[in-house]
């Protein structure tokens, strides 16, 4: 890591230090988990088989893909950035990784085309949003329908199937150690880099610098420009990595991979507590979010509730987070603000 | 006041864009006209009128509101809860002169929602209405299924397809234009409208001058569903069919054509007659690119890029301007 | 917020239908007054158009040179449609037309409505399309069709007086049969069977439901096949995917599944393929040999059905050169020559039908590349 000048000291996970916060931010991660159980719970109530090793193993292959993006996500909108073109750019790798691997490329190169590609798309976005200064929501919604138009162009209405990809490709994709998917095992993996890399090292913790108070980050001479890139060519090559694990988990790619994923990725990163204006939040935090919504999804059809409720459900709990948040921040002003007062 | 407009840079800069804008359009309609076979004939005119009615009219009301630094992303899928809901009630009997009325309603209802999450609770209006764009959607799926409505008495459907008399002009024209005419004046020759710049460019000098900045916030949001339900209307009678997806990804064309038109994404600038015309050139340049056997992909990607560019365009524009200002000074 | 949503609708298993019959009522009942005093319901028209297809035939003609004949799918980016294009494209080319393969790359009504308007405007001779809704696309085709463009559906059709003629892949009742058949074969002839869907609208798959549903009930040789579920996939490779997955949990005792649409099959076989149903619950329904290969090769589908989009496509450029030479007019009973696929006869309200289809396993799937 290059550091840069001496930049002040940023608290990482809590963002503004106080114990209150803290304890709040970790009161988010737990009622997740509450929620998370008590879900699981009630679902296995009604249906002892979705605790089966073959549902959890569903459950955690779903999982894999959403929690990999969210962190990915996590890392630009602490910036107070967004990414909406992640689906289209997970859809762009799929294609790319599994047409490399169809036509016989070896593994490892075409992972490093799925995940260069995805960061190719990141540093786009990136030089949009830092150089042409284009709010990202604009910026990525125009590369959201840019690079999936590159995917329909690239692939027309031809589909990769799995019989064209190599078997042990197929089978890592499919395959689990103690009844945990390889896929999850390299989400998580990187999951906990990210979490590092945020908390331990200057420049991720520049990004909760940049994201709180863009203006006096700035002012420290905090590299903006650098980071801001880092964050979106990150947050792509994760969509990139998640299109290869896409291609390994589904086996057949056609040009509508990840088509619609950024909504439920926006999703799990704000329900998971990441705060849209950017600078509080943690990349636990978002996988958790990830994890709830791909345990309601899988709990719909076998609760018997109609897959149409979905959607909804996904609006439903952004407002309910949002929303929730703002409470929270309410509530620790006031605490604070008290506890001024006490001291006077 | 004329002149203190005319006396901002900013607003000077703007006013080339919106220029810039309706000669582009102009332009690019007498180049497809003549390049582009069966581009410039009335009939191809009529399909044009109505294909852009549904972007023209939720355009009106996202300008106003994106001109206050907020953003509606759930336009689309009120459309389409609205467009659900009209299925409903049709299927249990309702009449269509109860059902539109409604319909509206129904949409001005959900845009309260978005206004009161915004303005009620402080709450940044990009999450917001992320939020409700799934939501909404949802609940129309939730409504109507994959199944479609489709049974519309004839005469009112033949009427938003049909022109007046011979004429070959569009019978949905007429209130197109008198919509737009309206909101034209409000925002650009009433106090109200004055009040929404004021709001954009700097909300706490507005407060500080008299201006409810939540309120006003809070209405734009209501027209803005309203509106929507309006479009709800039109879309379930021109398709002739009640659909929950439904103008599905719609709200990124009326977004786009709202900044292609001039109008900044922070509040505070731009003008109406631009946003007109933008929604008649990204309208056009998708049909021209149809008849030109232009493929599907490359209306995707021609949409996302002038999204972006339109945005981008301005910035460098302004940065170039700058440098080059610098330069000046740096020689004189 | 999540839990009292599943909460409420977790114990309770409120259905949308269910909810519809409760909020439509309630709807009704408010406006009654509103409605009682007239105005347009449903119902109220019933004028229908019906534009009945005039001339008269001559069999005798040759087809006409030159034609312009544009194909539409539900949505571009489709194997499924550009093996049908392939066929028509070859077909087009033999007599000396030209051909266009255009359309929406999302499968909505509304964006294939622009598609038409731009076609008509190009007077082109005919269309060939799939259409995504039966009624929305009535208003184009109709000016379409005034204009003197011939409209031809395939795969999927819209309501029968908004085109000429339709080109069906099969006969309904013996796609029900076959896969009935297969399933059948396959599970013992015993047990619980489930069908995976596309859309819960979509017009054919839902023929072919009902026709199912109706031989089981008839039939003494399925008395022990219970049908226990109807899910939908809404031809999603994901949704199908996990839908699969809801199946299998919710039915234990389930011994086959079928899915009556391509992209279902698909998503169905990749998971069980992968699971520890492999084997043990069997799998059939209509998909493509390519996606299917790897399948019937690892042993978890034994076999499945599926007619030749390539054949359908040549079949609709036919219909749609003969209509546009005159050679037929739509009416029941016309015949005419579909080139090396012989000799088709126009059926009632306009419908020509491919043919049976046909069945893929271990030992002919190799013959196949579509």
């Amino acid at each position: 890591m290059t550091t840069v000048a001496d930049a002040p000291d940023q608290t990482p996970s809590a963002g503004t230090g106080s114990t209150a916060l803290d304890l709040i931010l970790r009161f988010r991660a737990l009622g997740l988990l509450l929620a998370l159980a008590a879900l699981i719970v009630i679902t296995a109530s009604v249906n002892p088989r979705f605790l089966g090793a073959q549902s959890i193993r569903d459950l955690l292959f779903a999982a894999a893909v959403t929690v990999l993006l969210a962190a990915g996500m996590t890392v630009v909108v602490l910036t107070r950035g967004i990414d909406l073109s992640v689906g289209s750019t997970l859809g762009l790798s799929a294609y790319l990784t599994a047409t490399a691997l169809s036509s016989g490329t070896p593994v490892p190169l075409a992972l490093l085309v799925g995940i260069g590609a995805g960061a190719a798309c990141g540093a786009v976005n990136g030089a949009i949003v830092h150089f042409g200064k284009v709010p990202p929501l604009v910026a990525t919604l125009g590369t959201l329908y840019v690079f999936r138009g590159i995917v329909y162009f690239t692939a027309g209405g031809s589909r990769v199937n799995a019989s064209d990809l190599p078997r042990g490709f197929l089978d890592f994709g499919s395959g689990a150690v103690l009844g945990v998917p390889y896929l999850f095992i390299i989400s998580a993996l990187v999951l906990a880099a990210v979490a590092v890399f945020l908390s331990d090292y200057r420049a991720g913790r520049d990004l909760y610098a940049l994201g709180s108070n863009p203006e006096a980050a700035r002012q420290t001479g905090l590299p903006a420009g650098r980071r801001l890139m880092t964050a979106y060519v990150l947050c792509g090559a994760l969509a990139g990595l998640g299109g290869v694990l896409y291609a390994a988990r589904f086996g057949t790619v056609d040009a509508s991979a990840g088509y619609g994923m950024e909504l439920n990725i926006v999703a799990a990163v704000v329900v998971g507590g990441v705060a849209i204006f950017g600078g509080s939040g943690t990349v636990l935090g978002a996988g958790l979010g990830a994890l709830l919504l791909t345990v309601i999804s899988n709990a719909l059809p076998v609760l018997r509730i109609d897959q149409f409720w979905q959607q909804a459900i996904v609006g439903a709990l952004i407002l309910a987070a949002i929303a929730l948040d703002r409470l929270v921040g309410l509530r620790a002003a006031r605490a604070l603000r008290r506890k001024a007062s006490h001291v006077d | 006041m004329w002149t203190r407009f005319r006396s901002s840079g900013a607003l000077r800069s703007l006013a080339t864009w919106d220029a810039a804008i309706i000669a582009a359009t102009v332009l690019f309609l007498l180049i497809a006209a003549q390049s582009v076979e069966h581009f410039g004939t009335a009939r191809n005119a009529g399909h044009l009128v109505i294909d852009l009615a549904p972007v023209l009219l939720l355009a009106l009301v996202m300008t106003l509101i994106v001109m206050t630094g907020e953003i509606d992303l759930s336009v689309a899928s009120t459309v389409g809860l609205t467009s659900a809901a009209m299925g409903v009630m049709w299927n249990a009997g309702v009449s269509l002169e109860t059902i539109m009325p409604l319909a509206v309603l129904l949409g001005a209802v959900l845009g309260a929602v978005n206004g009161l999450f915004i303005t009620g609770f402080g709450l940044p209006s990009l999450a917001v209405t992320i939020g409700t764009l799934a939501l909404y959607r949802g609940l129309s799926y939730v409504l109507l299924g994959d199944t479609a409505v489709a049974d519309w008495p004839r005469n009112f459907t033949g009427w938003t397809l049909g022109t007046i008399g011979e004429s070959g002009i569009p019978n949905l024209l007429i209130p197109m234009a008198i919509l737009a005419a309206a909101f034209a004046v409000l925002l650009h020759a009433t106090t109200w409208g004055r009040s929404i710049y004021a709001a954009g460019a700097n909300p706490i000098a507005a407060a500080y001058s008299g201006v409810a900045v939540r309120r006003l916030k809070f209405w734009l949001y209501v027209g803005s569903g309203a509106m929507a339900g309006l479009v709800g209307v039109l879309w379930t009678l021109r398709y002739s069919s009640a659909r929950a997806d439904n103008a599905y990804g719609l709200e990124l064309t009326v977004v786009a054509v709202v900044l292609l038109g001039g109008v900044s994404i922070f509040g505070g600038k731009g003008a109406l007659p631009g946003v007109l015309a933008a929604v008649v050139l990204l309208t056009a340049v998708q049909n021209a690119l149809r008849l030109a056997h232009v493929s599907t992909e490359a209306l995707t990607v021609v949409t996302g890029s002038l999204l972006i560019v339109a945005v981008l365009a301005p910035n460098l524009i302004s940065s170039a301007g700058e440098a080059l200002r610098a330069r000046r000074r740096r020689t004189a | 917020m999540i839990l009292r949503t599943l909460l409420t609708k977790g114990v309770k298993l409120m259905s949308r239908k269910r909810i519809l019959s409760i909020t439509a009522p309630l709807l009704a009942g408010v406006l009654l007054a509103a409605t009682a005093c007239g105005g347009t319901t449903q119902g109220d028209d019933d004028d229908g158009g019906g534009a009945a297809t005039g001339g008269t035939a001559d069999p005798d003609a040759d087809y006409q040179t030159g034609l312009s004949i544009a194909m539409l799918p539900k949505s571009v980016n489709n194997p499924y449609f550009d093996a049908s294009s392939a066929g028509a494209e070859a077909v087009v080319t033999e007599l000396e037309g030209t051909y266009e393969y255009t359309g929406p790359s999302d499968a909505s009504a509304s964006s294939q409505v622009s598609y038409i308007d731009t076609l008509s405007q190009q007077a082109s001779d005919a269309i060939l399309l799939s259409a995504n809704d039966p009624n929305a696309l009535c208003a184009s085709l109709d000016q379409a069709r005034a204009g003197g463009t011939i409209v031809v559906t395939f795969d999927s059709d819209v309501e029968a007086s908004c085109r000429d003629l339709f080109v069906s892949q099969v006969n309904g009742d013996e796609v029900a049969l076959s896969l009935l058949e297969m399933a059948a074969e396959q599970t013992g002839g015993a047990g619980e069977i489930a069908v995976l869907s596309a859309t819960a609208n979509a017009t054919n798959q839902n023929a072919w439901i009902e026709a199912m549903e109706a031989e089981l009930e008839s039939n003494p040789d399925y008395a022990d096949l219970e049908l226990v579920d109807v899910v939908y996939g809404d031809d999603e490779d994901e949704k199908s995917f996990s839908e699969t997955q809801g199946l299998l949990q919710t039915h234990p005792d389930l011994k086959a599944i079928i899915s009556p649409t391509t992209v279902g099959i698909a998503a169905a076989a990749r998971y069980l393929s992968g699971s520890e149903y492999q084997g043990e619950v069997a799998l059939t329904g209509l998909g493509t040999p390519n996606q299917m290969r790897e399948y019937i090769a690892d042993g978890t589908v034994t076999e499945f059905a599926l007619w030749d989009p390539t054949a359908l496509g040549e079949l609709a450029a036919y219909t749609a050169a003969a209509a546009a030479s005159g050679i037929i007019t739509g009416a029941e009973g016309e015949v005419f020559t579909a080139g090396d696929l012989g000799e088709y006869t126009v059926e009632a309200d306009g419908i020509v039908t491919l043919g049976p289809p046909t069945r893929f396993n271990a030992d002919n799937i190799d013959d196949f590349d579509f």
